[in-house]
């Protein structure tokens, strides 16, 4: 009997221990917007600075019975030319390659993609995380969404996606546009990987103490290591802003600490893609000193 | 086994699951805080304040520049500054370092993410002793500087920080939404802007302003865009206009009340509108003050704490020089649908403290949430936007007010809309209101601006807008964001079963008793029958 009530005590006390550590009182994030962008004007709306362009879209991740319905027959998808003629907020579909990724959150992902005869900037497209990492650079996808527009920047938004099987992989050479900087036609290429040549690393702000430096966290200077780089260089004598997106390339790749090692008067060469912003602004990915 | 060694071994047993038992309840629940009675200044502290700011350097130097004066008065506390841009960054954050007991020390937030936070045991810290204790609180004879009293504290602005009757946050920043206006094209348009602007003023000169030629040149501009009337923050939106209207929006128990026929209207209005060209939101087409500088928008509404990029000679501008039109700014409160008795809703950042197993720690973190809130620090960071100081110590001081009678003489310190749509603040304070804060308002408050960001776009995209899309829209916007799994706290007093672990617990509970107390009594009967015996 002294055993059996032993043994009952102590099982108990496991069973107590068990419950206990079952029950955790641990809060749970509610879908909160996302996003950053572009400097922000404003304290937010007041929650969310940045342009959040969508929150909480409700597209659904391209799981593989989504992608079954959601897949336009093969002569809807357009070229790039169809594309760039259809009408602001209208659905269209485009086949184009995976160049890079931008984010991911809460099941939607960012993506530049490009084909041959054009680029395209895919925001917020439904995407789960476990199809995010399908997304290698190359990999062809078929995207359905609107064509929208953001602050200058056209844009595939609220899309969904397939892979496309049995597609060589393609990435896009950067096509050299300096010679397009400050010209009408320069837009022509948005979201195109393209190259910067022989650029002049210029003042991009001041320090605390006055002193001109070669880039600045956020636009303004009001960041910190992590954020957002911006710099400028100039070109004939006309100067651009340049900005490394940290959601792109984040703190620990080679072109955030390329950047913050450019000095005032360096001749640079860059790639990136050409993203709007009030203007092009593009997001560079590599930045390398020529003299 | 003897029975010497069978008690032995049931008694280590026990030990050992009352230790795990213990240690199982010292790692899932942070001790409550209570404030010691005397700081302990012979150690050395180190704690994280979270902060947001605007992408405004003058904000972050500000911050900066308080961390070093109050790390002056207290060499022993050193402060490690970590900055954002949004609060939903730092709710996220917070979120995930709860987890971890990693959170801040001091964090810049809202009262609708503590309620989330505050689901979590002691996460964060109660502040109504720290309030009240003499030496350390608001206006402490132990303080190393110059705090505010209690009743020094703008009381509406003090309230927002209040969750089920406990502070959990004090003020640090206010300000309300401003309608900033073109003035110059609402006259061209023949209007004249009224003492207060209504919504049905808004919507008609919007409208005037979308009318375009057949080569899509607005007349209005001579552009090809105009957004007349243009929302920087939807859930804003809808929050004032049901408030204006005594709809339903939330109890203060948290129910949701959010989808009703009101709501319904609201949106209608909105997609005829938009429609007809004259509406567009931030999300959906840019921020505001980039269309109004260009001269491409009429109304543009956003927060007082963004006027300083409003207005053709705004200090802060995105679009490029060439494209700023001359106009003449008019900043006014948010449209109404009673001018007679106007309501703003009240926002800004707040600031809480996190709980720690170390109260000293707690409290070093009081004492510079605290710091905050003196004059220097709240008159610099106010300047640096359209925000209000939310201590009349701070209002009141000589400094302030000499700043808020300097309106127009620069573009910077002094910028007109600026300093304009401050008064706006000021001279409404008694107007503004803020939604009931519960665990789960954070979504509701998005559920409401997504409403109508969810119609826009689809009369932009060209979809119907009916009542069946009404309903379907009403349907997939609750299901989001969960608001189906919200209880009001209402029904604590019937909380539902218990869970099975509980359950399971409390039968074993019961049967252990059963157990013991039967050995007792067979230990009794036998003593009595071996005496009975002897």
């Amino acid at each position: 009997m002294k055993k059996f009530v032993a043994v009952l005590l102590v099982l108990c006390l496991a069973v107590m221990a068990t419950a206990c550590a079952a029950e955790t009182t641990q809060p749970t994030a509610t879908p909160t917007q996302e996003a950053v962008e572009t400097p922000a004007p404003t304290e937010e709306a007041e929650e969310t600075p940045a342009p959040t362009e969508e929150a909480g879209e409700e597209t659904p991740a391209p799981t593989e019975e989504a992608e079954e319905t959601a897949a336009p027959a093969e002569g809807d998808v357009m070229s790039y030319e169809e594309y760039v003629a259809a009408e602001l907020e209208t659905e269209v579909t485009i086949e184009a390659y995976v160049q890079a990724k931008q984010s991911w959150w809460e099941d939607q992902a960012t993506v530049y993609a490009q084909d041959e005869d054009g680029a395209y900037f895919l925001y917020n497209m439904a995407c789960s995380e476990e199809d995010y990492a399908l997304l290698t650079p190359g990999t062809c996808i078929r995207v359905t969404g609107y064509k929208t527009e953001w602050s200058g920047e056209v844009e595939i938004m609220d899309g969904t996606f397939e892979i496309v099987e049995g597609v060589e992989p393609y990435i896009a050479t950067a096509m050299d546009v300096t010679e397009l900087l400050g010209t009408d036609t320069l837009i022509d290429n948005q979201n195109k990987f393209v190259a910067f040549k022989g650029l002049t690393v210029e003042a991009a702000g001041q320090d605390a103490d006055g002193n001109d430096v070669a880039f600045l966290y956020n636009w303004d200077g009001s960041g910190e290591e992590g954020d957002d780089l911006y710099f400028n260089a100039s070109y004939n004598g006309e100067t651009y802003t340049f900005t490394i997106e940290s959601d792109l390339c984040d703190s620990t790749t080679e072109v955030y600490a390329a950047v913050k090692a450019l000095e005032i008067g360096q001749t640079i060469d860059m790639e990136g893609f050409l993203y709007w912003y009030e203007g092009v602004n593009p997001h560079i990915t590599s930045v390398t000193v020529v003299e | 086994m003897t029975w010497r060694v069978c008690r032995r071994a049931a008694a280590a047993l026990l030990m050992v699951c009352v230790a795990l038992l213990a240690g199982c309840h010292g790692r899932q629940e942070q001790a409550a805080f209570t404030v010691p009675q005397q700081f302990d200044e012979s150690r050395n502290y180190e704690i994280t304040f979270w902060a947001k700011n605007d992408t405004n350097k003058t904000q972050t130097d500000i911050y900066k520049q308080a961390i070093a004066d109050f790390e002056a008065l207290y060499p022993n506390i050193t402060v490690t500054l970590r900055l954002y841009t949004n609060y939903g960054d730092i709710y996220n954050d917070v979120i995930t370092n709860i987890a971890t007991q990693t959170t801040p020390n001091v964090c810049i937030t809202y009262p609708d993410h503590i309620a989330t936070y505050l689901t979590g045991e002691h996460v964060v810290a109660p502040l109504d002793d720290l309030f009240a204790d003499p030496r350390y609180g608001l206006g402490g004879s132990e303080l190393r500087f110059a705090s505010p009293k209690l009743e020094e504290i703008v009381p509406q602005f003090l309230e927002e920080c209040q969750l089920n009757g406990t502070y959990y946050a004090i003020p640090y920043m206010r300000s309300t939404e401003a309608c900033y206006v073109n003035k110059t094209f609402v006259e061209k348009l023949g209007y004249t802007l009224p003492e207060t602007l209504t919504w049905d003023f808004v919507w008609e000169v919007s409208r005037a302003a979308a009318q375009k030629d057949e080569n899509g040149v607005y007349a209005l501009n001579g552009q090809t865009v105009m957004i007349p009337f243009l929302y920087k923050s939807t859930d804003n939106m809808m929050i004032q206009m049901l408030r204006q209207l005594d709809a339903g929006y939330s109890t203060q128990a948290g129910e949701v009340l959010l989808f009703n026929d009101t709501t319904r209207e609201l949106l209608d209005t909105v997609a005829e509108n938009t429609a007809a060209g004259a509406f567009s939101t931030f999300k959906i087409s840019g921020y505001p003050a980039n269309f109004l500088n260009a001269g491409q928008c009429v109304f543009a509404i956003d927060s007082t704490a963004g006027s300083t990029w409003m207005g053709c000679d705004a200090p802060l501008m995105d679009i490029p020089e060439e494209e700023v039109v001359e106009f003449e700014t008019e900043v006014m409160m948010i449209p109404q649908f009673d001018p007679e008795n106007p309501q703003m809703i009240s926002q800004g950042p707040s600031v809480c403290v996190f709980n720690k197993d170390d109260p000293q720690e707690v409290l070093a973190s009081w004492l510079f949430a605290q710091y905050l809130l003196t004059n220097p620090v709240q008159i610099a960071y106010s300047q640096t936007e359209g925000y209000a100081p939310v201590t009349t110590t701070a209002q009141q001081d000589p400094v302030y007010q000499d700043y808020l009678t300097r309106a127009g003489e620069d573009n910077a310190t002094y910028y007109e809309v600026k300093l304009r749509a401050v008064e706006l603040l000021l001279e409404h304070m008694e107007d503004t209101f803020v939604t009931p804060v519960f665990n789960g308002s954070a979504s509701l408050r998005d559920a409401a601006g997504q409403l109508i960001e969810s119609v826009t776009k689809s009369v932009r995209r060209g979809q119907t807008v009916d009542d069946a899309y009404m309903d379907t829209l009403y349907e997939d916007t609750e299901a989001l964001y969960h608001l189906d799994a919200i209880s009001p706290a209402e029904d604590a007093g019937t909380m539902g079963p218990l869970p099975g672990a509980s359950v399971a617990l409390l039968w074993c509970l019961g049967g252990a008793w059963v157990c013991i107390l039967g050995y007792l009594a067979f230990q009794g009967l036998r003593r009595r029958k071996n005496r009975t015996l002897q």
